[in-house]
């Protein structure tokens, strides 16, 4: 891979391959592990139809290579056509990661009319009943099924984002199974990440040691089965592992998120790191803000490192994991993440997984833009 | 596990699968759902073959020519690298 050099001693600045746009955090959807920040953007603060299209010109010239538009839900913009309109026009691959619902037939059409690449679609369980209590939205499951059909109609690639967690769980093979009758042609099982809206909601989501173990087989069969049919991307709870998860690739490293007011972040959760700062497309180009940000800069290298990442030989591959995650059960961002094992702090997450995940009956926290309310109970799986 | 290949199939890349250069990193890359493939020079010249029209002989026959090179040794490169796509989901083939 092709490096960018600095003018000044440090880390070597590498040339990003993917950005998130994240043009919107309003969505008609509640879901209670949302990965937006608990303080959200309203429409007023948005960035305008013109400043997108000005940032994806910018990333192109950076060489960013794969354009997520993602949200909120990214279909709540009326300009979302345009948007993609310019994506193309800046030669950037483009995928759409949505809920599904705000799109039809005729927009969808429209989309890949200008030249949409890829549509990501999430599915919050495998029925009306579970999709729509997580979802927290009614009917949201009828409009996901029509979607993937006119996705696949269109040609164009489908893939199905599944957020499993101790509920959904158990339903992993059927969702597996839907995802190839969808004609889905990517699969990603992406088990809840403790950040945003999920942390709030650790008692009532964290999987089972037992569940997390049986998901990792059903995985591993599930691709040799449908080897030519499905792939499938695994992001596991990583609570549960031996090794922290290589938290965006290495920070600053292969990829950024624009928030909806124009804010550039390292990743989606930065801001839960209260002493950085961040800069804004509105301020500032977008290279100059990749390579000089102070953000950026902070976790750029292993220079911040501490012991035992260090002098750990893991460091170059998971970079000590991550960094929010080291901020909010650390109280330190530059220490290890304590989902790994040689964190010193890696028993007590662990025995407090284990708790969690043993919790009946806890309150769902759903994703809300004003005051959060419990609005519902489960039951435990 | 390779795919079949019969002589006659015609491989293409499926939709939302495309190959371009790259000036920033200098090299020929495959973009494609989540996925960026750096492409080689063997690879690429495959691709620049495959467009859904000429069958998998003829490709063969094309780059053994260009390239000076048994057909042999072409048909198992051509063969080894599309059936990596398939299985990855980027290409089909059409058996008439």
């Amino acid at each position: 891979m092709t490096q960018v050099s600095t003018t000044q001693a440090g880390p070597r600045i590498k040339v990003p391959m993917a950005m998130l746009a994240e043009l919107t955090h309003r969505c008609p959807l509640a879901c209670p592990y949302c990965s937006n920040p608990v303080d959200m953007v309203g429409r007023s603060g948005e960035l305008s139809t013109q400043e997108w299209t000005n940032v994806f010109r910018q990333a192109a010239d950076l060489g960013v290579l794969h354009l997520h538009l993602s949200g909120g839900e990214p279909a709540a913009r009326p300009d979302l056509e345009e948007l993609v309109a310019a994506s193309t026009e800046a030669e950037l691959y483009s995928n759409l990661i949505t809920s599904g619902v705000g799109l039809t037939a005729a927009r969808l059409e429209k989309l890949a009319a200008n030249g949409l690449d890829h549509l990501q679609l999430s599915l919050q369980g495998i029925d009306h009943e579970t999709a729509d209590l997580y979802g927290g939205y009614r009917g949201g499951f009828d409009k996901k099924i029509a979607v993937a059909g006119w996705t696949v109609a269109l040609g164009l690639p489908l893939t199905i984002n599944a957020v499993m967690h101790r509920h959904n769980l158990p339903t992993l093979d059927r969702m597996i199974d839907l995802a190839v009758e969808l004609g889905a042609r990517r699969l990603e099982v992406a088990t809840v990440q403790f950040h945003g809206w999920a942390e709030k909601n650790k008692a009532a989501l964290m999987p089972t040691r037992e569940q997390v173990q049986k998901a990792g087989e059903t995985v591993h069969a599930a691709r040799l089965r449908l080897k030519g049919v499905l792939v499938i991307d695994y992001v596991p709870a990583d609570y549960y592992a031996t090794y922290p998860k290589a938290c965006m690739g290495g920070w600053a490293s292969t990829s950024l998120n624009v928030a909806p007011d124009g804010q550039v972040l390292p990743c989606h959760a930065a801001p839960t790191i209260p002493w950085l700062t961040f800069d804004n497309v509105r301020e500032r180009p977008l290279k100059e803000i990749w390579t000089h940000s102070e953000a950026f800069n902070s976790f750029r290298g292993d220079e911040w490192m501490q012991e035992p990442c260090r002098s750990c030989a893991r460091k170059a591959v998971d970079f000590g994991g991550c960094r929010c995650q080291a901020m909010a059960l650390a109280g330190d961002a530059a220490a290890t993440d304590p989902a790994c094992s040689k964190s010193p702090l890696h028993a007590d997450l662990l025995a407090a997984a284990e708790v969690a995940s043993g919790t009946r009956d806890a309150d769902l926290i759903y994703r809300r833009m004003a005051t959060p309310k419990q609005l519902a109970r489960t039951q435990n799986a | 596990m390779t795919t079949e290949f019969p002589e006659t199939a015609r491989p293409r890349l499926l939709k939302g699968v495309r190959s371009r250069f790259d000036q920033a990193r200098d090299t020929w890359l495959l973009l494609a759902p989540e996925r960026t493939l750096e492409l080689d020079a063997v690879a690429a010249a495959i691709l620049a073959e495959v467009d859904g029209e000429r069958s998998f002989s003829e490709i063969v026959d094309i780059l053994a020519a260009k390239y000076n090179a048994p057909k042999e040794r072409i048909s198992a490169d051509v063969r080894t690298f599309l059936s990596s796509l398939v299985e990855r989901r980027m290409l089909e083939v059409d058996v008439p």
